[in-house]
């Protein structure tokens, strides 16, 4: 099959595959990248006027610093990303909307993936009844696009804000993490050493924190970070279509004003292309995260 | 061993059925509760907004009794639930406000080919070029080249389709003026079977389409990378060299081909959120399907429209559901004759 | 002996796997030669290197394990520096295998007779579909297996028949030597028989040579034709299975052949002396010295040869020297 390793390149493949497995390299970036985001969300405030996110405190339609837009005006250090037509500075509004859209995702995927562990587990333990009701409830709910439902809600309730918009996600949020936890603990409690841990008489909260949790870790990580990715995505998605929080600023919602604004036409690509490259930065860090935690799991990808 | 060879069992097919049906039900359900969840009155919110032209309403007591009557507003709510349930069957979901007195699904059915359309084209793509990129990925034959090159471009994976039509539209329509900003067609096109009109809903949905594929293949891609993986070191994999197949043929026969069967799985649980996001793509590209549709609707607050779309997107959701997951025992073997899905 | 055509001839192969502290040997020098029509049964405990060799002459290792130097002849030809292309077109039809674990060797996504189809039309080209079929069937009756399996897929099969499946497929294209890995040792008793006796029928019917790796000396003593014992990587006796029976050289063979039940004889149950050493850290001289009851001083300073003491035995160990008249006799050390 493959030739034969002989010499130094064996010993390139030994320095891969004993470091420690967390260490992952593409886990390690996803992190990073992460944390930066939320450092720049966080800490932005102590350094940068936040005041200027409100309407009207900064000229109008200027670009960055150093470039120069479709009516000649060339960008001050003052508004070192510009601002965009309601007199919002942009970096100031990154600061500020930034953290919103992530701690959106946040709250529904750490009350997601906090249902999902307690149905999935009470399906694959219980089983009967309990486990055909989750197991329906589940099914039937993936197939609902979130979005569709959201927007009926929004458009008939009305106005929401971070946490509602959060907790209303998580609806949508517990039912992959149900699926995945569900089926896990049906194969592991046929496994051996379950087992013996009921035969020794380990209560069944003992079996499912000491024995079953810890196997699972690896699963529920890249269950949370998927379904944060989603909820984050969802939420932007009903942003960019006008809709959700509308009294705080959020990286979608500055999106839905600028293609409001036809800010496209007007080549004001700093007001949707800013929000857009640091959407897609998180994105792509929880990205990196998710394949990093994919390598610790199979162990047979990390040599590709 | 004297079982039925007929590929799908009974009890399998009304299983799946069952849920079907079951999920239109309680989405249309939810549809019409929850806009009942909140303290507005119907009538009065659709007085509000005709009347949000004119400024001020005669006889608005007359009118709202009118419109009362008129939509049985003063029936019983479970008579009222049936009612609507009744007209849902025949797609009957009222008439628009903005755009009184067109019925929605009238609208709908303006907007509904082309959204099916795209969806059908870009689920596909994203489908076999993702599981494509995957497989070569975690293939061991693959040339170094290439191994660089796949992750490189699913660098955008998991980002919203709607960012990356942004981007595309920036860069391909506006920046290098190459492909068309909004629209399903050109304006100079007339439609029907000529060559002209194809060109141009081809010209038309090329940027829509990329948008979705470009951020969705990905996802298969990362998904058959590890499956394949975890295939290679199969025994029967292992036989399959020692048998001295061809290196292609095994990877198609023997890898993918198993592999498949859990992508296929995940499709079926992916079809509501892709198409979720093709909806977002369709209102930034001004696509004439029913994201445009629901976009204004949403602008107009024309809320018959916004529900009609809602119920017919997750209806169209979930009959591609239903499909996949009748086809699936068609690829495995295992399933076939057992009836059901563990 | 004598001029028998040699089907397979390996030539102290060395299969080393990288590990952090270092080389593991897992297979340490083996060299034996196969005849056509022979079985040839390759005993040791688990660990004994007894798969890694035959990966080895599969040249299916894969990293960390290599080929570190060695010699493999099949059929006269000299495949050790083959490349991948050239061993894939001489796979299945010169060297087969009979897998271990039949129950996962098969394709879950394919029926039993495109499995059998495949190899065939790969290696000997697009064949007419009843004379396939014909063929198929024939192989079928060759192992015992029903025709109605032909459409069905491997789970609709049991253990037993799936064995059998492999089995068909591995003579498929009438191959000059089969490897069967550990054939029987998932199987019950029953099947054991079956298997054992399936495995000499196309010996004699086909004249295929076999390669049959196991652990039970009691099964292999009804079947093989000789007996190679291997033990922690290094093969230690190659010899006649009668020989190797009723006078085992090597005293490894001599635990093995003990610990064999008897029928008529009531044997106490003795468990080996000595300690079983780690594999990345190997004895000086002799592997087997350190639970060998009859080790010397030799026998830390260098590595045995492998011997002829006699016409159909060698033996590997240095209590076996050469007396005046050039014959071998053991001795103490």
């Amino acid at each position: 099959m493959t030739p034969p390793l002989l010499g130094p390149k064996a010993k390139k493949y030994l320095l891969l595959k004993f470091d420690s497995p967390w260490l992952n390299r593409k886990l390690l970036v996803g992190l990073a990248i992460l944390f930066t985001f939320l450092l720049f969300g966080l800490l932005g405030r102590f350094f940068w006027n936040t005041d200027l996110v409100f309407i009207g405190s900064s000229p109008l339609n200027l670009p960055p610093a150093g470039f120069e837009n479709l009516r000649g005006q060339a960008g001050v250090g003052a508004h070192p990303l510009g601002t965009e037509s309601a007199g919002r500075d942009m970096l100031a509004l990154m600061i500020v909307g930034a953290p919103n859209t992530l701690f959106v995702g946040i709250i529904a995927s750490v009350i997601g993936i906090a249902i999902g562990i307690v149905l999935g587990f009470s399906a694959g333990f219980i089983g009967g009844r309990v486990d055909a009701v989750i197991r329906v409830t589940s099914d039937v709910m993936i197939t609902i696009p979130p979005l569709m439902v959201l927007v009926v809600f929004q458009t008939s309730i009305g106005e929401i804000g971070i946490v509602m918009m959060g907790v209303l996600l998580s609806t949508f949020m517990w039912q992959s993490p149900t699926r995945l936890i569900r089926s896990q603990v049906l194969t592991m409690r046929e496994e051996g050493y379950v087992r013996m841990a009921r035969l020794s008489g380990a209560t069944t909260s003992d079996i499912m924190f000491k024995e079953l949790l810890p196997n699972l870790m690896p699963y529920l990580f890249g269950s949370f970070i998927a379904i944060l990715t989603t909820a984050i995505v969802t939420a932007v998605g009903l942003e960019v279509l006008g809709l959700g929080p509308q009294r705080v600023p959020t990286l979608g919602r500055a999106i839905y004003e600028a293609i409001a604004s036809a800010a496209l036409l007007k080549n004001m690509w700093w007001w949707w292309g800013i929000p857009t490259a640091l959407l897609a930065t998180m994105f792509i860090g929880l990205l990196m995260i998710n394949l990093g935690l994919d390598e610790v799991s199979n162990p047979r990808l990390r040599k590709l | 061993m004297s079982k039925s060879r007929f590929p799908i069992s009974f009890s399998f097919v009304a299983n799946r059925i069952g849920t079907f049906l079951l999920t239109v039900v309680i989405a249309a359900t939810l549809i019409w509760v929850i806009p009942r969840m909140s303290s507005v009155d119907p009538a009065e919110a659709m007085l509000g907004r005709m009347a949000s032209g004119a400024g001020f309403v005669e006889n608005s007591d007359q009118i709202l009794s009118d419109l009362r009557e008129r939509y049985g507003l003063n029936e019983p709510m479970l008579q009222q639930y049936f009612s609507y349930l009744r007209n849902l069957v025949v797609f009957d979901f009222g008439v628009s406000v903005a755009s009184f007195p067109t019925p929605v699904s009238q609208l709908i059915a303006g907007a509904l080919p082309w959204t099916l359309g795209l969806m059908i084209v870009s689920i596909i793509l994203s489908f076999v070029i993702g599981n494509a990129a995957g497989a070569y990925l975690a293939w061991e034959e693959t040339p170094r080249l290439w191994k660089v090159a796949i992750p490189a471009a699913m660098i955008f994976t998991s980002i919203p389709p709607i960012l990356s039509g942004l981007l595309l539209m920036w860069l391909f329509s506006t920046q290098l003026q190459w492909l068309p900003l909004s629209g399903s067609y050109g304006l100079n096109a007339t439609p029907g079977l000529n060559w002209e009109f194809i060109f141009s809903v081809i010209e038309h949905g090329t940027l829509p389409v990329l948008s979705i594929v470009i951020v969705s293949f990905g996802f298969w891609a990362l998904g058959m990378r590890g499956l394949l993986a975890t295939v290679q070191g199969q025994d029967y994999v292992r036989l399959a060299s020692t048998k001295g197949l061809k290196p292609r043929y095994i990877l198609y026969r023997y890898m993918v081909r198993n592999a498949i069967l859990p992508q296929v799985t995940a499709l079926s649980l992916k079809i509501g959120l892709m198409v979720s996001g093709q909806i977002l793509v369709e209102s930034i590209f001004s696509y004439n399907g029913m994201g445009k549709l629901l976009y204004d609707a949403i602008l107009d607050q024309d809320f018959p429209v916004i529900q009609g779309i809602s119920f017919v997107v997750i209806l169209m959701t979930a009959i591609s559901v239903l499909i996949v997951d009748l086809l699936y025992p068609l690829i495995d073997p295992r399933i076939r004759l057992e009836g059901g899905r563990s | 002996m004598g001029n028998e055509q040699i089907v397979l001839s390996v030539k102290d192969l060395r299969v080393y796997y990288a590990s952090r502290d270092g080389d593991v040997k897992a297979c340490d020098g083996v060299s034996f030669d196969l005849r056509r029509g022979e079985i040839l049964g390759l005993v040791g405990e688990s660990g004994s290197g007894k798969s890694t060799a035959t990966s080895g002459i599969l040249k299916a290792i894969t990293p960390p394990g290599r080929i570190v130097s060695g010699q493999i002849l099949i059929d006269g030809e000299d495949v050790t520096e083959f490349s991948d292309d050239d061993m894939r077109a001489r796979r299945w039809r010169k060297l087969a295998l009979i897998p271990q674990s039949a129950m996962n060797s098969l394709n879950p996504t394919m029926t039993i007779h495109a499995q059998i189809a495949d190899v065939i039309e790969t290696h000997e080209g697009r064949q007419e579909a009843s004379a396939l079929k014909a063929r198929i069937l024939d192989l079928f009756s060759r192992v015992g297996l029903p025709s109605r399996i032909y459409t069905m897929y491997p789970h609709e099969l049991s253990g037993g028949m799936k064995q059998r499946v492999c089995i068909a497929m591995s003579i498929a294209l009438n191959p000059a030597v089969v490897i069967a890995d550990e054939a029987t040792s998932a199987l019950d008793v029953v099947m054991q028989r079956i298997v054992a006796q399936t495995i000499l029928k196309i010996k004699e019917d086909l004249g295929v040579s076999f390669v049959m790796i196991g652990h039970d000396m009691g099964l292999m003593a009804q079947v093989v034709d000789r007996i190679a014992v291997m033990y922690s990587g290094q093969l230690i006796e190659i010899a006649d299975v009668r020989h190797i029976f009723q006078q085992p050289a090597h005293p490894y063979s001599q635990m093995l052949i003990e610990s064999v039940p008897s029928l008529t004889e009531r044997k106490p149950l003795r468990p080996s002396s000595g300690i079983t050493h780690d594999p990345r850290n190997p004895p000086s001289g002799c592997i087997f010295r350190l639970r060998c009851p009859h080790a010397g001083e030799i026998c830390a300073q260098s590595r045995p040869p492998l011997v002829e003491i006699r016409s159909g035995q060698s033996v590997a160990c240095h209590l076996w020297q050469k007396n005046g008249s050039e014959a071998y006799v053991r001795s103490a050390v």
